[in-house]
């Protein structure tokens, strides 16, 4: 890695694949961000209103809704993105509607790949370039299509040798490929296929596109609580030749308290063999950050604070 | 309609996709389903995944399998204990070489296949762009489904909302490929047509993709014309055998709170489309004891106790009584944690819509499924609650 450390960069997608938690690190990774006084834009690209979900207001749209003084977020919504981009750059008015338009343009960038992709990430670094913010944090896309979109304006350039989206993605290339302003944070957790595909992510990134890897966020590690003596003393008496012992001792409910540390045990282990994976392959000048597994009762705003602490904590 | 359960519909249908959030177990699901209907019901079974990570391949020890449709070795069925009654094979979806096939077979010249082929715009389209790769996953299906090889093909889908995109991209293709637009686009000098709508296209198209990439898109199209009625014939057919009574839908999810609303809103988007959704699978269900209340009684207990207990059992186990009370402390803690998220799970499954389709619960596995055993562990579970 040569850029920066993540938290000084101005332009940070969070991605991951599905399940592990990538909206979860990316609300907590802005409002750790925002309190630390910089000026925040959180934005969703896939617009579930999930980022929203997380800070507890209700779905944002195209234009950012404020969750504090510092911390604004909003949706992706490409049609709104064009809209924009057309009033801006070209000077073509387009008041309301696009009618039938935006239906031609739809099919357009059906048929010219990557023009969804340039009107998406194109907002964002145009939201850069404007200095709007201190810093942009992208709930990206899972895994596979980020690779399409931060690769979008290099293989548009490719493909179109003049004009203004040509100039366009020339300029969103600069800020993209540029270590010192941009990073993608990986999240996963420790399991089999999360780990798999990070990477299987981190090497595309690097093969496929000019954008740097800054970080993985290790999501929902287990608590190490047993020693080396304590795991041989539960063993044993869960074995079978104590449950005379344990009916006597524990209540009622026992066996199932039992079953959960069991449970908990064998969590741990496979998940720090899997961790273990990732620290072997992973280019050692990747940084990891952790976070615990987090036993709250309810996601939303408590578990994006708690995430936002941990993060500050691990990022120093 | 009539609620089928998950085993009636493994031996009645013809072709199941499965859909749901990602980071659920949707592949995993996908395999057992065809795995356990392959060794129990008979007849050939072909799994179909779409997605791109390569992990079907990792759990049928079928490793590295390309395009082309494998037949996994009995002899991994013997080593899990089970004689087959039928046959499992596996297909991945390559989406460049599904692509490449699609234009060799249907190209009505070897001129214009190597056109197609040589054009940039194509190998860029069919590489990097998400939309080809739903697209193809449906042609894929389709041509599986015309061989008439399989007595049941299960999909896997790609997780999130792009599985809807996969359902929706035939009827784009075949929209797309009808419109008048791409007409304007391939013979804008012998339509003589430009009215207002297409002007103002062509003015604001030029402009924002300059002129020499919007003829490159025409060149490119130009070439793919002569396999226009091709293309939108052969969408309306996915169309039509996605929506009729042959095939079923399967939601995937966990139940964790953002999984189930996104499962929510797959149900809800399936019903809207009338596909035929028949099955909710809620996979890692957390042990029900957890959130029992003699379970957290007897947690408490030890808890205010503990000094005692750890006596007690370090002599029964003959530990240090110090080892034995962080043994008893763990158990406390670990029930307590787990409890919080079995309840939280809990909560979140009663209040999810599942609309009119049964519901399969398949519990928290403490070991990865890796293997064709892991795969039929699994799929007893998924047939065991009919």
């Amino acid at each position: 890695m040569i850029g920066p450390a993540l938290s000084n960069r101005r332009l940070l997608f969070v991605t991951g694949k599905g399940g592990v938690g990538k909206t979860t690190v990316a609300a907590g990774l802005a409002l750790m961000l925002a309190e630390q006084g910089k000026s925040v834009l959180a934005c969703e690209i896939d617009a579930k209103g999930d980022l929203s979900a997380a800070y507890e207001i209700p779905p944002a749209g195209f234009d950012p809704v404020k969750v504090t003084a510092q911390l604004s977020v909003m949706a992706m919504d490409t049609e709104a993105s064009l809209r924009e981009y057309l009033r801006l750059n070209l000077k073509i008015p387009m008041v309301g509607r696009l009618g039938p338009l935006a239906t031609s343009l739809d099919f357009v960038a059906t048929a010219a790949p990557g023009v969804k992709e340039i009107l998406t990430v194109g907002k964002i670094c145009w939201e850069v370039r404007e200095r709007h913010y201190d810093v942009i944090v992208v709930d990206a896309p899972a895994s596979g299509h980020i690779i399409s979109q931060l690769g979008a304006s290099d293989s548009i350039a490719e493909l179109v040798r003049i004009g203004p989206i040509r100039n366009q993605s020339a300029w969103m290339s600069e800020i993209l490929n540029d270590p010192r302003t941009t990073g993608v944070v990986v999240a996963t957790t420790a399991e089999e296929m999360p780990i798999a595909e990070t990477l299987e992510l981190t090497q595309r990134l690097e093969q496929e596109t000019s954008v740097e890897l800054a970080g993985i966020v290790v999501n929902r590690v287990l608590p190490e609580r047993f020693g080396p003596r304590e795991a041989a003393a539960f063993a044993e008496l869960c074995d079978g030749t104590h449950d005379d012992w344990l009916s006597s001792h524990l209540a009622d409910g026992g066996p199932a308290v039992l079953e959960a540390t069991r449970l908990a045990t064998q969590l741990r282990r496979n998940r720090s063999r899997h961790l273990d994976v990732l620290r072997r392959e992973i280019d050692p000048s990747v940084p990891l950050y952790y976070l615990p597994e987090l036993f709250t009762r309810a996601e939303g705003l408590r578990m994006t604070r708690q995430v936002a602490t941990h993060l500050a904590e691990e990022l120093g | 309609m009539a609620v089928l359960d998950l085993v009636t519909l493994l031996d009645t249908k013809e072709i199941v996709i499965t859909c749901g959030p990602g980071g659920v177990g949707k592949t995993t699901t996908a395999a057992a389903a065809a795995a356990i209907t392959a060794a129990r019901a008979g007849g050939r079974v072909l799994v179909l995944t779409v997605d791109p990570a390569r992990r079907l391949a990792d759990a049928l020890g079928v490793s590295g399998i390309g395009n082309d449709v494998v037949t996994v070795d009995p002899a991994l069925f013997a080593q899990a204990g089970v004689e087959p009654r039928g046959s499992l094979s596996a297909a991945m979806l390559d989406t460049k070489k599904s692509w490449d096939e699609l234009i060799n077979r249907h190209a009505p010249s070897s001129a214009t296949r190597d056109r197609i082929l040589g054009n940039p715009l194509y190998t860029s389209l069919t590489t990097r762009f998400i939309q080809s790769h739903d697209y193809i996953a449906m042609e894929r299906l389709y041509e599986l489904h015309a061989t008439g090889e399989w007595d049941l093909i299960v999909v896997d889908t790609p997780p999130t909302r792009n599985a809807l995109d996969f359902l929706d991209a035939p009827a784009r293709m075949a929209d797309f490929f009808s419109s008048r637009l791409l007409r304007w686009l391939v013979m804008p000098s012998r339509s003589g047509l430009l009215g207002l709508a297409s002007k103002g296209f062509a003015q604001v198209a030029d402009r924002i993709l300059g002129r020499q990439f919007l003829a490159d898109i025409t060149e490119f199209f130009g070439s793919l014309e002569s396999m226009y009625e091709g293309f939108v014939e052969r969408s309306q057919a996915v169309s039509r055998l996605l929506g009729d009574e042959r095939t079923a839908f399967v939601v995937v999810s966990s139940s964790e709170l953002v999984a189930l609303r996104e499962a929510a809103f797959f149900v809800e988007q399936l019903t809207k489309r009338d596909f035929a959704l028949a099955a909710v699978v809620l996979n890692r269900v957390l042990p029900s004891s957890l959130a029992d209340a003699a379970a957290t009684n007897a947690a408490l207990a030890v808890s205010s106790n503990i000094d005692e207990l750890a006596e007690k059992l370090g002599l029964e186990l003959g530990v240090d009584s110090d080892v034995a009370e962080r043994v008893l402390a763990t158990m406390v803690a670990s029930y307590t944690d787990l409890s919080v998220i079995a309840q939280r799970e809990a909560a979140a499954r009663a209040n999810f819509a599942l609309g009119e389709a049964s519901m399969v619960e398949v519990p928290l596995f403490d070991e990865d499924i890796h293997d064709l055993r892991g795969l039929l562990a699994l799929g007893e579970y998924l047939i065991a609650q009919a």
